[in-house]
Parts: structure tokens; sequence; C-alpha cells
């Protein structure tokens, strides 16, 4: 079932044309029926939770917000994707813009915000062109700047292109670099919806999220919970890369089977190889022996249970044959590159994470550097002030527990028993 | 070769950021709430003019955002799209993350540095080309993945990665 990608992949989706044609911003025209609270009303009961990785249902956040304020409220679409093996906003962005200006004008409405800011990673440099040409589109159409028809309420939007830093996909990362600084976050409390932008009550979701919004609109919440499972309700976006036959971007309701998905939709493991492990929502997310998939389902729930987390849903698929160690060092090094600095935790631990995995890698590991790795884990978790420091934690807490055997091979022989290289897998259909 | 970065080396040459790139800074700040919003789409301007981020301008800036030049600065290092010292015209970046690296990025690096006879880090002698090795450039489903400047060049093999040189005057 597809809501979001709606389309025929021809290379036009992007226009305000097509978007009309698939009956695009037709339940805009109903927004006068409806009162702020009612719209926010539809979007909790729809159940939708957050798509940028944290899963907190979208309807509740916004009820945070304070009932009076003589502040102006700010929405912001977070467009940063930055978390390794997510690439679905790009998607939405580059080839649904529309859609998803539909959603932040109701879901602006619904939170009393006139002024909108689309925040889009810097290096993508192709979205932001198109989604600026759609946001010129929509005002030129009269979607923006103009009062929604039979109604008071107008919106505006801004698109702003950021410049390349992992950890302002945080909220108030993304915030401060609105501003104009150094993306480092914020701690919380005060929490986005009392205090955020430019110190102003603020929301901020993910692009999938925003994006969902007609479609709750136009449906009904209560049909859009339909689909699903109890707690993870509607459709997702799932990036699938990696050693993988038909890598991409696929939408499927939630609860779909995990090995079905793979091997029906994505057409298996590359090259006919077997499954070695999966990380099954970003590179932050732990990751995943085969026996931990059999049975899992594309869920928060399911995943949730098999260990690991349904994240950004971007899902890396990782072949027999590959060195877990290596792999865990890409991981290592992304996150000390990309800490920013503020808590000593973090900016320290995963400077010694990275130098740890990489002498194990090297062969000239100890086993005592193994319960080292955990203890210095230990010591990051839940002691940062954003979860970039968790983030770096998930991937070396799982590979060393998962495939420890591995660990202590390097440890052993003194050297990596793989070929030295990643090795390139062709064949892909 | 280039070396490293010395943004307020005494002896940097004067960039003066052009009238035409000045108002459009200006308009793009009278758009927020806060001038000071204004930075980083004033820095992806300068960066076009320039092609990196010359210790004058960071100057300039900082006195059209009522700011000062270290909190500029601050900006500029943080993020990794702002260069601090000039690279070549074409500035290859090639994704290492997770996704390309199982596909064989460090061949197409390999490949890169043995044709340009330059490291990731280094820029050629004739100021043409320079190579960066950059984390996840969210593309994973057409990995390996290198961006040129600000295009995407995906599903590389080594002999599209020849194509597409031969096609950079």
């Amino acid at each position: 079932m597809n809501i979001l990608l709606n389309y025929e992949r021809n290379g036009d989706s992007h226009t305000l044309k097509s978007y009309l044609k698939r009956d695009g911003y037709k339940s805009l025209s109903q927004l006068k029926k409806y009162q702020p609270a009612e719209v926010l009303e539809e979007v909790k009961r729809s159940g939708i939770r957050g798509r940028g990785g944290a899963g907190f249902p979208a309807g509740l956040k916004w009820s945070f917000l304070p009932k009076h304020t003589e502040k102006p409220i700010y929405l912001i679409c977070n467009g940063d994707e930055g978390e390794p093996g997510t690439f679905k906003d790009r998607v939405i962005l580059e080839e649904n813009p529309h859609m998803l200006i539909e959603g932040i004008i109701f879901s602006s409405y619904a939170i009393n915000a006139a002024h909108a800011y689309i925040y889009i990673r810097g290096e993508y440099g192709f979205a932001v062109r198109r989604v600026q040409a759609a946001v010129k589109e929509a005002y030129d159409a009269g979607y923006l700047g103009k009062p929604v028809k039979g109604t008071k309420y107008t919106c505006d939007i801004t698109v702003h292109q950021g410049a390349g830093a992992y950890v302002v996909g945080d909220e108030t990362g993304l915030m401060n670099s609105i501003e104009g600084k150094k993306g480092q976050t914020r701690n919380k409390p005060p929490f986005p919806a009392i205090e955020g932008l430019y110190g102003c009550p603020t929301i901020i979701n993910n692009v999938e999220t925003l994006a969902s919004v007609p479609y709750i609109i136009e449906n009904g919440g209560a049909n859009y919970a339909k689909l699903g499972t109890e707690k993870s309700t509607g459709t997702k976006l799932l990036s699938i890369s990696g050693h993988v036959r038909k890598p991409g971007v696929y939408e499927v309701v939630m609860g779909y089977p995990f090995m079905k998905f793979l091997n029906e939709y994505c057409g298996g493991v590359l090259g006919g190889r077997k499954l070695k492990a999966v990380i099954p929502g970003g590179s932050s997310t732990p990751v995943l022996r085969p026996e931990d998939c059999e049975n899992m389902t594309l869920d928060y729930e399911s995943i949730s249970a098999a260990g690991s987390s349904l994240g950004s849903g971007a899902i890396m698929i990782i072949a027999e044959g590959t060195c877990m160690v290596k792999t865990l060092k890409v991981l290592t090094h992304f996150y000390h590159h990309e800490s920013c600095g503020q808590c000593t935790p973090c900016r320290e631990g995963t400077g010694w994470l990275n130098k740890i995995v990489g002498r194990i890698e090297a062969g000239q590991g100890t086993m005592d550097d193994l319960d080292l790795l955990t203890s210095i884990t230990k010591h990051i978790a839940m002691h940062t002030i954003c979860p970039l420091g968790d983030a770096a934690c998930g991937p070396v807490d799982s590979f060393v527990k998962k495939f420890r055997d591995e660990f202590v091979a390097h440890i052993e022989l003194k050297k990596c028993p793989y070929n030295s290289t990643f090795t390139r897998l062709q064949e892909r259909v | 070769m280039s070396t490293t970065p010395t943004p307020f080396a005494a002896n940097a040459t004067d960039y003066k950021i052009p009238d035409k790139v000045m108002s459009k800074i200006n308009e793009i700040a009278s758009q927020y709430p806060e001038k000071n919003s204004a930075m980083l789409p004033a820095l992806h301007l300068i960066q076009d003019e320039f092609g990196w981020i010359p210790p004058s301008a960071v100057r300039q800036l900082a006195d059209a955002l009522d700011t000062t030049p270290n909190k500029v600065y601050a900006v500029v290092s943080f993020y990794t799209m702002f260069n601090q010292a000039p690279v070549g015209k074409y500035h290859i970046q090639v994704c290492r993350n997770v996704s390309c690296s199982l596909l064989g990025s460090k061949h197409i690096v390999d490949h890169l540095t043995s044709k340009l006879g330059i490291q990731p880090g280094q820029t050629t002698e004739n100021k043409k080309f320079t190579l960066s090795l950059v984390e996840c450039l969210g593309a994973c489903g057409t990995a390996p993945v290198m961006m040129i400047n600000d295009t995407y060049y995906e599903n590389l093999t080594s002999g599209k990665v020849d194509e597409i040189l031969n096609t950079l005057a």
C-alpha cells in the first residue's frame, strides 16, 4: 500500500501539476471545516509515531505546547537525515515535496504556527532545489502566503539548508543551526515545545511524519490507525541497503514480516550469499543475527522484542564473509567524527571506542580490550546531553556481544581472519 | 598539495565579498526573526563565490550579521561542508560509511588515489582535483557513492569513475 509513494516514478512527480492530478491539496479545501484542535485530535487518533527514529507519538508531542502563549509558535520539518543507512526522506523531498508542504500546512494549523521551517541536510543540494521550487509553486498557487480558502489561516514556509553535521539531526541541535550557531544540542528541559527556536514554543517533526498528515486528515485518524499493528500504525518507508539485491526505498504497512520483505521485495541477499547480520533501523540500532530476525516483523514492538529498534527504518544487510570488526570500525570512526565535543563522555569516549576497535581490527588487541569497550560504553550511555553518545554505544555493545567470536579471533590470530578489504559484490539486478 | 588550514594567517590574501552577494546576504538576513539565522545561507553563498571560506570573508560576514569573527569561525569549523582552505576546481568526496564500504568504496578511493596521484585530503598540483573521504551522504541504496562539488554520482565502479573524470574539463 502506497500512501507516501503514491506516484509513478516517471520524473515529474515533484511538480504541482502531478500532485494535483493525484488529488493533492484536495483535503486542504476542507480545512475550513476543522478547528485546529480537531486536526490535532485526528493526528492523535491516527497513532502515528515520529518517523525520524525515536518513535514518539506525534499527536502527543503537539499537545505539549502551552495552551496560552504570547510568543509565536514555530513548526520545523526535520530533513537533516544523517543516520547512516537512511535515505528515505530524500525520496519524499525530491519526488513528492507537495505532499510534505500540504502536511506542513495542516500541522502548522493544528498547532497555531504561522511559520514553518524545512531544514534539509546540506549535502542534499538537489533536494533543496526541488523543495524550494515546490514551495514557490505553492506560493504562486496561493496555498502558502495567503489565507487558506474559507479560513483566516495563513502559512509561510522557509527552506533552510544545513552544512554537514550529524548531530544537527537532534531537534535542539537543529534549532541552534537555524539560529546560525554551531549545531550543538541543548539541555532539556526546557523542552522545545516550551522554549525552542528563538526561545519560542516549537514543534519539530520528521519529513515522513509530516508527509503522512494529508492522508490522515483525508481518511481520518481512525482509518489510518487500522493499518499496521496496535502500537505501530500506518505505513513506514524503509530504506534498505548493503548486501541486498534490490536496495532502495520501499513503503510497507507496519507489521510486515521482515524475512518476507527481504526476500520478496528486495530480492534477498546479494550474490545469493547467506545472511550474516542485519542492522534494522539505522547505524545506531543494535545489530541482529539472522536467527533474531526469523520471526521478526517490521514494527516498533517486534524489532524491539528482537533486541533492536525500528529507528528510522534504515535496514543494512550484511552477507556472510564480511568482517564484523571492520564494519564496527567504520561506525566507531563515524561517531567519533560526529561527536560535537560538548560532553566529555561522548567526546573522549567515542575516540577511545574508535581507537580500541581499530587496534583489535589491526590484530593488536588484547582480551582485556573487550571488557574495556563495554566499560567505556557504560560511561557514555545516558551521561550526555543528546542521544549521540547512546547512539555510539548501541553498535559497539551489540557487535561485541553478538559476534564476540570474531573479536576473539582477531585478538588470538593477531590479524583479521578475513580478506583485509571489503569485497565488492556485484550481480545487482 | 594542500596544507593544514590556517584560518587567521596574517598573510592571508584579502577576499572581498562582492556587493551583489552582500546584498543577497542582507536580504536573507531580513527574512528571519534574527539576523544571525542568515549564517549558513551566507556561508554557502561565500563558498559558491570563492570555493572556500577565506578569513577576510569571515570578518566581513561577522560585521554584516552584527556578530564576532570567532562566532562565524566557530560555525565554519563545525560544519564539514565549509572548506577552511582552498580546494581544487572539482572537490571529490567519497562516502566511507557502512553501505558504501560493504560495496567497495575502498576500491573507488584506491582507484581515484592512483589515477589522480593524491591521497585523501590532498589537492592535485594543477589545483583541479581535491579528494576527500566523507561520512554517510544519504544515498546508501545506490552505493558506492561520491559527490563532486554538489552533484551525486551513484552506483560507482572504477570504469564509471573513469568516465566521470573524463567529462570534467
